[in-house]
C-alpha cells in the first residue's frame, strides 16, 4: 500500500510537467495576448510590458523560469491583468471560495443522491421507484445555468427570502442557492448510478445465499450489498469532486460568489497567461490526488484490488 | 511609523465623529430632506484591473480612481471644467505652457498635504518605461516637451516637461500649442500618486491596508471577483459637501443576473440589456433612464490589399452605408434610445458643427434606391459580392450583425458571411487585417470632435482597416495648433462621407435602471465622468 501511493504521487511528477508544458504551448499559440487591446500599444511600451513580465523570453526559457520559480520558492508569478495580485493571491482567495460550496454540495449531492438511488432500487418498479427515478431525470435535465435564475426568481424577487447573490465570507443564506444549483444534477446522476449498481448487486448470486441464510434485509443490504454496490459510485464520485471544488463557472458568475472558476475562464478570456497556469496545475494536482484516493478506497471495499 | 498611524486615525475618528451631524437632514443647495442612509450600491460588469491612477485603463477603474484620487481639474454634471486640486491655472498666448496654481487644503488621506510635486511624480511615472504603463500612450497625447524620447527610454524621466516650481505651482511645458490641455487633466492618469506609498508598498500600494489617496473617499475593502468599498475620507478638502457615506461596487457579469438583483433592491444602478428598456421603462417609468453617450457605434471596412477588391470602388462603400436602416436597429432591437448615426462624431460633441449630409435627410427608401443604383453605377452585380463580417462575441453585436446581413443582402443581393471571435482573436484579426469589414464603438476620451477623428489619421494606432487621406492628415495636424479648429473637423466628416472608410450605426445612450432617489447623476455629462461625492439619496 505505501509503496503504491509512492510510486503513484512519483508519477505526479511527469504528469504535472507534461501537463504545464502543453498548457503552456497552447496558451501562447491562442491568438492575441495579456497585454493586446482595442487600441493598440505603441510598440515600445508594449516592449517595456513584456520585458516587465518576462515576455520577450524564448518560450523554453519561460517555462523553464517557470517550473523553477513554482519548485523553489512556490512562486507563481504575478497576474498580467490585476496589477496589484499575484497568482497566489488570486488563488488563496478564489479557491475557498469554491471549496466551501463544492464541499457542501458534494456532500448534499452524495447523501440525496445515494439515498434516492436506494430507494429507487430496493422499491423497484413501486410508485416509490418511479418518483426517484422522475425526480433524478428532472434534476438532470435542468443544467445549473438555468436552475439559477429559476431559484433567483422564486426566492429572491418573489419570495425575499435569500440575497441574490455574492459571497460575504459564505454566510449561509448566501450559500444555499449556489449549493442547490450545483448540487442537483450530481445528484441526479449518481442517483442512477447508485440504483442501477445496486439493482445489480441485488440480483447476484451472494445476495441470494444471505436471504437464503435468513439475514434481514437490513442486514444484507449495509453488510453486504451496498460496498460492492458504491465501486461504480466512487469511481464516479473522484473526478466529480474535482469538478464541483473547481469548476463551477456558471455557479461563480450567476451568483457573482468569486471563485475560482470565474477567475479561471476570466483568465483565459483575458489571456493572463500565469493566473491560467496557476489554476491548471491547481485542478491537475487534484485530479491526480482524488483519483489516487478512489484507487485507495477502491482497494479497501473491494478484497479483490490489491494495490 | 506606528505612532503617526495611530495619530492619523485618531484625528479620522474624531473628524468623522464632529461631521455625522452634518451629514442627513437636508441638502445644502436644495434643501432637499436627504434619506438617512446615504450608501450607494452599484454593478460593475467587471473587476477593475487597477486603481493605480497611470495604470489603470478600463472604465470601472476609472470610476474608483475618481473617487478615491482627484486631478487638478474635475468636470461637473455638464462636463464644464471646475476646480479640482488646482483652484485656477493660465497660459501662455500660444498655449504651450500652462501653470496651475494648487490649493493650500488639499491633503492626502494620511495627512500629508498635496504638492504640485505629487503632479510632477505622477506624470514622470506615466511616463516612465519602467513603469511599463498600459496607459502611457495617454502621456504622448498630451504632447509634453520630451514624453517620446522618455518613453522610448532615450531620455531620463526627469527631462520630461513638468516641473513643480514650489508646494502649490505647477509648471507643464508643451510641445506644440494645445488649447484643451487643461480637459486632460480631468483624466485618470493625470491624478497624482503618493510617492512615498508606492516606493514603500511596490505593485500592492493599491490594496486597502496600503493605499494613500486624496479624493472625497478611501478604499476600504476589497474582495476581488465580488465587491469593493469606498467611505467618504475626512480629510477631503470639501468634505463638508460631500453626502454619500459609503459606495460599493459589485462585480456583477451577467447582465440579466444584475437586474434582477436591481428589481430585488440589491442594487440602486444597473445597466439594462439591450432590448429590455421599453418593458422596464412602462413598467417602472421613475427608474429606467437613458440619456446621449459620446460614443460611436460603426461599421469599418478594410481597404488594404486583404480586402474584397469591390470595397475598393467608394461608390460601393456609399452603397452598403446607405442601405442600413438604422431606425430599425435603434428602435426595433436596441430600444433604449440609442440615435441613428450618420456622422462618426456625435452631434453632441462640444464645438462640433456636423456637414450637410444629404444622405441624412431622405427616407430610407431614396436611401435604398440611391444605394442600388450606386452600386449599379459601380459595374457590380451585389449577388457576386460575398464580404466576411467580423465582430466580438455579444448579443448585441450579433443582432445587429444579422439585420444589416440581411439588409444588405434584400437591397443590394450583397452576401454576408458573419465571423464572430472572442475578444482577444478578434483583436488579432483585425489588427492582421482579415476581414473584410469589421465592428468598432469608441468613445470620445474627452468632449471634443478629435477624440473621434483622430482615430481616422493614417497613423493612428486604431486604423487597422488602412485608410490614409492625405488631406484628412493634414487637416488633423493644423488642427492640432489652431485656436478653432472646428471647420477642420467639419471638413473631415464632409470626407468621411465621401470617401466612406467606416460605417457609422448609432450613437450609444446611457440606458440604466436607477433608484428613483439617487440624485443628481450627471446625465448630461456625456463623458460620464461621475463623482460619488455629487450624489445623494433624497428622503422617500
Amino acid at each position: 500500500m505505501t509503496a503504491f501511493i509512492i510510486k503513484r504521487l512519483l508519477s505526479a511528477i511527469p504528469t504535472l510537467l507534461i501537463l504545464i508544458i502543453f498548457s503552456f504551448l497552447l496558451m501562447h499559440s491562442a491568438p492575441g495576448g495579456p497585454f493586446s487591446s482595442d487600441r493598440p500599444l505603441p510598440p515600445e511600451v508594449l516592449a517595456n510590458i513584456e520585458a516587465k513580465y518576462h515576455l520577450d523570453d524564448p518560450l523554453p526559457l519561460q517555462i523553464w523560469n517557470y517550473v523553477v520559480g513554482v519548485v523553489t520558492q512556490f512562486d507563481f508569478g504575478p497576474s498580467f491583468q490585476y496589477k496589484d495580485r499575484t497568482v497566489n493571491e488570486i488563488i488563496g482567495q478564489g479557491f475557498p471560495v469554491t471549496l466551501t460550496y463544492g464541499t457542501i454540495s458534494f456532500v448534499v449531492a452524495v447523501v440525496f443522491g445515494c439515498a434516492l438511488g436506494m430507494m429507487a432500487a430496493l422499491k423497484q418498479n413501486t410508485w416509490l421507484d418511479y418518483l426517484a427515478v422522475g425526480i433524478s431525470i428532472g434534476a438532470q435535465v435542468l443544467p445549473n445555468f438555468v436552475m439559477a435564475p429559476i431559484l433567483v426568481l422564486i426566492f429572491t424577487l418573489w419570495l425575499g427570502w435569500l440575497p441574490g447573490g455574492g459571497w460575504n465570507g459564505g454566510a449561509w443564506p448566501y450559500l444555499i442557492m449556489p449549493v442547490i444549483a450545483l448540487s442537483t444534477s450530481f445528484m441526479a446522476s449518481i442517483a442512477r448510478i447508485m440504483r442501477s449498481s445496486l439493482l445489480e448487486v441485488m440480483h447476484s448470486n451472494f445476495i441470494r445465499t444471505a436471504r437464503a441464510k435468513g439475514l434481514s434485509s437490513r442486514d444484507i443490504l449495509f453488510q453486504h450489498a451496498l460496498k460492492p454496490a458504491m465501486l461504480p459510485v466512487i469511481s464516479y464520485l473522484g473526478p466529480t469532486f474535482v469538478i464541483m471544488i473547481t469548476g463551477s463557472v456558471v455557479i461563480d458568475l450567476y451568483f457573482t460568489t468569486g471563485g475560482i472558476g470565474q477567475a479561471f475562464v476570466n483568465s483565459a478570456l483575458n489571456r493572463d497567461y500565469s493566473v491560467m497556469m496557476g489554476i491548471t496545475i491547481l485542478v491537475g494536482c487534484l485530479t491526480i490526488f482524488f483519483n489516487l484516493i478512489v484507487d485507495i478506497l477502491y482497494a479497501w471495499i473491494d478484497p479483490k484490488i490489491k494495490l | 511609523m506606528i505612532s503617526i498611524r495611530t495619530l492619523t486615525s485618531t484625528t479620522i475618528l474624531g473628524l468623522m465623529l464632529s461631521a455625522s451631524p452634518l451629514a442627513a437632514e437636508t441638502h445644502p443647495v436644495t434643501n432637499e430632506a436627504l434619506a438617512d442612509e446615504q450608501v450607494f450600491v452599484y454593478r460593475v460588469g467587471d473587476e477593475f484591473a487597477s486603481i493605480d491612477p497611470q495604470l489603470s485603463e478600463d472604465v470601472q477603474g476609472g470610476e474608483f480612481i475618481r473617487d478615491l484620487f482627484e486631478g487638478l481639474m474635475n468636470q461637473d454634471a455638464d462636463g464644464n471644467l471646475v476646480p479640482g486640486v488646482a483652484t485656477h491655472f493660465e497660459a501662455n498666448a500660444d498655449n504651450t505652457v500652462y501653470t496651475f496654481h494648487l490649493r493650500d487644503n488639499a491633503k492626502w488621506s494620511d495627512g500629508k498635504p498635496v504638492t504640485a510635486a505629487d503632479f510632477e511624480y505622477a506624470w514622470k511615472r506615466l511616463a516612465d518605461p519602467e513603469t511599463a504603463s498600459p496607459y502611457s500612450w495617454f502621456a504622448e497625447e498630451m504632447g509634453i516637451v520630451n514624453i517620446s524620447e522618455v518613453m522610448a527610454g532615450d531620455l531620463d524621466p526627469s527631462e520630461l516637461g513638468v516641473k513643480a516650481l514650489d508646494d502649490h505651482t505647477l509648471e507643464v511645458r508643451l510641445e506644440n500649442s494645445m488649447g484643451h490641455f487643461p480637459l486632460m487633466t480631468t483624466s485618470e492618469p493625470t491624478f497624482p500618486s503618493p510617492r512615498w506609498a508606492v516606493e514603500a508598498h511596490g505593485d500592492d500600494w493599491t490594496k486597502p491596508e496600503n493605499i494613500v489617496s486624496n479624493g472625497a473617499y478611501i478604499l476600504t475593502e476589497r474582495v476581488p471577483q465580488e465587491r469593493s468599498v469606498r467611505e467618504r475620507n475626512p480629510l477631503y478638502w470639501d468634505n463638508q459637501n460631500t453626502i454619500l457615506e459609503r459606495v460599493e461596487a459589485l462585480v456583477i457579469s451577467d447582465e440579466s443576473a444584475a437586474l434582477t438583483r436591481y428589481l430585488a433592491d440589491e442594487l440602486h444602478r444597473t445597466e439594462v440589456p439591450t432590448g429590455q428598456f421599453g418593458a422596464l421603462s412602462e413598467k417602472h417609468p421613475e427608474e429606467a433612464v437613458t440619456f446621449p453617450r459620446l460614443c460611436s457605434y460603426y461599421y469599418f471596412i478594410n481597404m488594404t490589399e486583404n480586402t474584397h477588391p469591390a470595397l475598393l470602388d467608394p461608390r460601393v462603400r456609399e452603397a452598403l452605408y446607405l442601405a442600413i436602416d438604422r431606425d430599425v436597429i435603434t428602435n426595433a432591437i436596441l430600444q433604449g434610445g440609442e440615435f441613428p448615426a450618420y456622422s462618426f462624431t456625435p452631434e453632441a460633441t462640444a464645438n462640433f458643427v456636423s456637414p450637410a449630409n444629404p444622405a441624412k435627410e431622405m427616407t430610407q427608401a431614396e436611401r435604398d434606391e440611391r444605394a442600388a443604383a450606386l452600386l449599379a453605377e459601380a459595374g457590380f452585380d451585389g449577388s457576386e459580392i460575398e464580404l466576411d463580417l467580423l465582430y466580438n462575441t455579444s448579443e448585441s453585436h450579433k443582432k445587429i450583425a444579422i439585420i444589416v446581413s440581411q439588409m444588405w443582402k434584400q437591397k443590394l443581393g450583397v452576401e454576408t458571411v458573419l465571423q464572430n471571435m472572442e475578444w482577444k482573436t478578434f483583436l488579432e484579426a483585425r489588427s492582421n487585417q482579415e476581414f473584410d469589414i469589421g465592428r468598432a464603438g469608441w468613445c470620445g476620451p474627452y468632449n471634443l470632435a478629435s477624440s473621434f477623428l483622430d482615430l481616422m489619421s493614417s497613423t493612428h494606432a486604431y486604423n487597422d482597416a488602412g485608410f490614409a487621406n492625405a488631406e484628412v492628415d493634414r487637416l488633423l495636424d493644423e488642427a492640432k495648433v489652431s485656436a478653432d479648429p472646428s471647420a477642420n473637423f467639419t471638413r473631415i466628416e464632409e470626407i468621411l462621407t465621401t470617401e466612406y472608410p467606416i460605417i457609422p450605426i448609432y450613437h450609444y445612450a446611457g440606458v440604466y435602471m436607477m433608484d428613483e432617489t439617487l440624485r443628481n447623476w450627471p446625465v448630461n455629462n456625456v463623458e460620464q465622468k461621475w463623482y460619488s461625492r455629487a450624489l445623494y439619496f433624497a428622503a422617500e
